[in-house]
């Protein structure tokens, strides 16, 4: 009888709604860098402190005190909607260490009972307990950092997985209870095949993922990857990449899966909300070695050196490098360059009427490349997102 | 004045690094003009370019004493002549000053086109020559080859030969006694009219213009009102003098002398090379023989990089007009390029010379375009248009015929050479005329050739292919018809003016082919495909296409780091500011540059 009478379910919002993504502005988010990796990976620029460098367990014990001294120096603010541990590889910290990060986070700003709970996680550190455990500690959402399902593949990343531990590793987490689960996939590596990226995405898709993110192989500065391309080794291809990014939008909503950001992909109702936060140009803390934040209108980042960050909390210092004020102009462009990430596009406000009114604007409509649909400004052809946003920026300044 | 008997007035004719200048300074040397210690290395050659490319672009003229071994003294007027094939007109007016040439010839080197051109004019002119091998000194000389060389030439013995090494001074006693001896006083009546031949000028910024003249008949005085009869204008004579090498003010200059006159006139496109000037109540009328306009014979666009240096090129240019009248200029505007000047040229080697001049003396950033020559167009409409630019050329449809000019070319080349110098001039549309041997080993060579051809890279490839042993020479010669078509370049669709040429039927093939793959290499891929086309008329001769880009994002955004993010995008924006825009096509100024330099 009650049955009669109770709402129906409501199915979840698309990844992809404007809703969603305009609502994600307003959310608070928190990020937490893990600085620790077994080894760097030859493409990586993220602040990464090595076995080699030192980051052994005493390290990693002084890094988490100097964590909770950092969460302790904020104001109160919260409660927290996303909680995002990154790295790095979070997973080389116990689970009981990462727990007790959740603890402190939950006591000095509240995390929302329906918060999102993320940490990402390399396959090759994960176990059946580890999962459990953190299950327990409360985190509901992993991000794998699988790649590729190609050995070789893998190998010229310098991951330190096979595929057989990405299988495992995704179907524990399933079976551990984690709500949401992530395969983070990179393509276009020189040396893999179009065959090769149709297999990893063939695999990576059985395996029923919630979200999918899915990026090609991109050179940084400083890198072992940018050396050994000067040094004459094959860079990564935009053509190639440029294919390999549409066999995957093609076949993703054969497996539930909505391209909601240039490279991201959910179920719905799996959407990423610190994502989602990040690109509506929402508001975020960041804790740890070289983490940005964005709080009150000033983007800053963190110290890169560990010594150097755990010298400055020792001191009770906030561990920061530098900031940046953002001006009226800075603030409405960054809106915009983010939100064009988003399938959902962005209202077009100030500068999008102005692209738009624009010859450069007027270029990339004739171009199919960018459409006011529904007053919403969005990228049709999102391989050429950053090609819009440097339109954005050179548009004449005016008062905006 | 000088008695007339005791003038000598003379030109040194060499090709470039055959010691004209040194041989120039050690005549001054000789004769007490200058002293050894406060001699500059080369006296006549002012201009920092002339001395270092090693040519002489404005004439000059320096008056020594010297005292014969007759006892007696005599005015020498050594009158120095521009070196260069460009200039030959002012060249036939520095030597129509002259009785006299000394043709120099370098001990190793032998006989050169350049030289022999020259000479040719000299012997035009009725000058009387004397042949001097120079350089005796060197280890490689081979005095009696080149007599024999000039013997050829010019008849005569090989006695006549004055074998002289400049560097060391040996021989410069007898070539003076020979200047004396052998060459002709000038024939002036001091009782008739004043006539005086211009035969060179430059603009002080403090006296203004500075003519130079050589008096043929009457008498000049400071004081005098003066005529100048091709220009007609009127101006007094405000200073008369010398150079000896330093300026001397004489207050008068009288039949047979060479000196400098200045009038106070400001303009130098009123005092042109070869007019003559008398009194200005002369009612005679009787101008000197050979007064020519001078004709640019090359054309090219040049536009300021940075768009904003329109009005400092401008102003660069009316400077160096100051004391280059055959410089001509006018504003164009190009939609690839902006606004610029389509500039006109006596030759290329004038035309490098005045790129540099902006590049060093005004500190400016050009872009040129291809060189072409004036073009005549014959229209179906019976009428006939010059075309000194491709844009101008009207459509095929409207045309009856084109002429292009030619020009006669003269090569001097080893004879082992002789079938690659004929193969190339084949290829380069050219007529053969007369061949001669100066020597067993050394022939000349005389063509008919498009002067397009020439200016395009004949002389690279002629230098390229006889392993720079080659020399050329060339005059300007008629207009003939030819097959000409204009061949477009279109980005997208439109035509880029600054890509358009006008070219032999034969050649527009290979010229499209190479424009547009050169420029699919150079455009940057956009957001859409570019088909590069080259066009005649309304007919694709050849075709590329620049693929649309497609990949053109960074997958991250560093971890939140979106200060870096927008940072490393405004830095790329700043690249995109740089791109001129051709219709929809964005292309870097870089790619103009890159595809304007001809054949690389």
């Amino acid at each position: 009888m009650d049955g009669m009478s109770g709402s129906p379910p409501t199915a979840p919002e698309s990844p992809d709604s404007a809703l969603l993504a305009d609502r994600a502005a307003a959310s608070r988010s928190v990020y937490v860098h893990i600085p620790f990796c077994a080894r760097r990976c030859p493409y990586c620029d993220f602040t990464v402190v090595t076995q080699e460098e030192g980051g052994d367990e005493r390290v990693a014990d002084r890094y988490l005190t100097a964590l909770h001294s950092e969460f302790a120096m904020e104001d109160r603010w919260g409660p927290l909607d996303a909680v995002n541990l990154g790295g790095g590889t979070p997973t080389r910290l116990t689970p009981a260490a990462l727990g007790s990060i959740l603890t402190a986070l939950d006591r000095r700003f509240g995390v929302a009972a329906s918060a999102e709970i993320s940490i990402e996680a390399n396959p090759e550190d994960w176990s059946d307990a580890s999962a459990a455990a953190l299950v327990a500690a409360g985190f509901n959402r992993v991000s794998f950092g699988v790649q590729s399902f190609d050995p070789a593949v893998l190998s010229s990343l310098g991951r330190l997985h096979n595929p057989a531990q990405a299988t495992a590793a995704v179907r524990s987490s399933r079976s551990q209870g984690f709500a949401s689960v992530n395969i983070d996939l990179i393509f276009g590596t020189p040396g893999e095949s179009m065959g090769s990226w149709q297999a990893t995405v063939d695999r990576a898709l059985a395996l029923q993922p919630d979200h999918v993110s899915a990026y090609g192989l991109t050179v940084e500065l400083g890198t072992a990857l940018s050396r050994s391309i000067r040094a004459g080794a094959p860079p990564p291809d935009p053509d190639d990449q440029a294919d390999k990014y549409e066999y995957l939008a093609s076949i993703a909503p054969e497996a539930g899966l909505v391209r909601y950001e240039i490279s991201n992909y959910a179920v719905p109702g799996h959407h990423c909300r610190y994502n989602l936060s990040t690109w509506a140009a929402g508001e975020y803390f960041g804790f740890g070695l070289g983490a940005h934040d964005h709080r009150d209108g000033v983007r800053s980042r963190g110290l890169r050196r560990l010594d150097a960050y755990l010298a400055a909390v020792g001191r009770g210092d906030r561990p920061r490098a530098g900031s940046e004020r953002l001006t009226a102009e800075r603030i409405e462009a960054d809106r915009l360059m983010l939100g064009l990430r988003r399938v959902a596009g962005v209202v077009p406000g100030t500068l999008g009427s102005r692209l738009l009114q624009s010859p450069e604007g007027e270029r990339l409509v004739a171009a199919g490349v960018v459409r006011l649909e529904d007053g919403r400004l969005v990228v049709l052809r999102p391989l050429l997102t950053d090609e819009v946003n440097r339109s954005v920026l050179s548009l004449p300044s005016g008062d905006c | 004045m000088t008695d007339p008997a005791r003038i000598r007035n003379f030109s040194i004719i060499a090709h470039i690094d055959h010691g004209k200048s040194t041989l120039a300074d050690r005549l001054l040397e000789r004769t007490g003009a200058i002293s050894e210690r406060d001699m500059r290395a080369q006296v006549l050659d002012e201009m920092d370019l002339e001395r270092e490319r090693g040519i002489t672009i404005k004439a000059n003229a320096v008056r020594v004493d010297y005292e014969a071994a007759d006892g007696d003294t005599y005015q020498l007027n050594l009158i120095d002549t521009p070196g260069h094939v460009d200039f030959s007109y002012e060249v036939s007016r520095s030597l129509e000053a002259c009785e006299g040439a000394l043709l120099v010839v370098d001990a190793s080197q032998g006989v050169e086109a350049q030289t022999l051109a020259n000479a040719y004019l000299a012997i035009e002119e009725d000058l009387e020559i004397i042949p001097v091998v120079n350089k005796i000194d060197l280890p490689g000389a081979d005095p009696d080859r080149v007599a024999a060389e000039l013997v050829g030439i010019l008849g005569g013995s090989p006695d006549e030969v004055v074998r002289v090494s400049a560097k060391t001074g040996e021989g410069i006693d007898a070539l003076l006694e020979n200047i004396v001896a052998r060459l002709p006083a000038p024939e002036g009546d001091p009782g008739r009219q004043l006539r005086a031949l211009v035969f060179d000028s430059f603009y002080d910024t403090f006296r203004g213009v500075v003519t130079y003249v050589r008096v043929v008949d009457g008498r000049m005085h400071e004081g005098d009102r003066l005529r100048f009869m091709a220009a007609e204008i009127e101006a007094s004579a405000a200073e008369v003098g010398v150079r000896r090498p330093a300026p001397q003010r004489l207050g008068r200059l009288g039949p047979g002398e060479v000196g400098w006159l200045i009038t106070g006139i400001k303009d130098i496109d009123l005092i042109r090379v070869g007019d003559t000037v008398t009194h200005a109540d002369d009612a005679s009328g009787d101008a000197l023989p050979g007064y020519a306009e001078p004709k640019p014979m090359v054309f090219s666009g040049l536009f300021p990089t940075d768009g904003d240096d329109f009005e400092r090129l401008r102003d660069a240019l009316d400077k160096l007009r100051l004391n280059d009248s055959s410089l001509t200029f006018q504003p164009e505007t190009s939609r690839a390029l902006g606004f610029g000047f389509r500039c006109g040229f006596l030759g290329m080697l004038h035309m490098e010379i005045v790129r540099e001049r902006l590049e060093r003396e005004y500190d400016l950033e050009l872009v040129s375009t291809a060189p072409s020559v004036a073009y005549l167009a014959n229209l179906v409409d019976g009428s006939r248009m010059a075309v000194r630019s491709p844009q101008d050329l009207p459509e095929p449809n409207k045309i009856a015929t084109i002429e292009e000019p030619y020009v006669k070319v003269m090569v001097i080349t080893p004879s082992e050479y002789i079938g690659t110098v004929m193969e190339l001039v084949q290829q380069k549309r050219g007529e053969m005329g007369d061949m001669t041997y100066l020597s067993p080993e050394r022939a000349e060579i005389h063509y008919r050739v498009p002067l397009a051809e020439i200016v395009f890279d004949f002389f690279d490839q002629l230098k390229s292919r006889t392993r720079g042993y080659a020399s050329l020479d060339y005059e300007p010669d008629e207009y003939r018809a030819s097959d000409l078509v204009r061949v477009n370049v279109l980005l997208n669709g439109i035509p880029v003016d600054a890509f358009s040429t006008i070219v032999h039927r034969d050649k527009a093939y290979g010229y499209g082919k190479a424009m547009v793959e050169r420029l699919r290499g150079l455009i940057p891929r956009q957001l859409f495909d570019v088909p590069i086309q080259a066009a005649i008329g309304t007919r694709i001769i050849a075709r590329e296409t620049v693929k649309a880009k497609r990949k053109d994002v960074t997958a991250k955004c560093y971890g939140g780091d979106i200060t870096r993010k927008r940072k490393l995008l405004e830095r790329q924006k700043e690249g995109k500011r740089r791109m001129k825009m051709v219709g929809q096509v964005e292309v870097p100024q870089e790619a103009f540059v890159a595809a304007l330099k001809l054949e690389q």
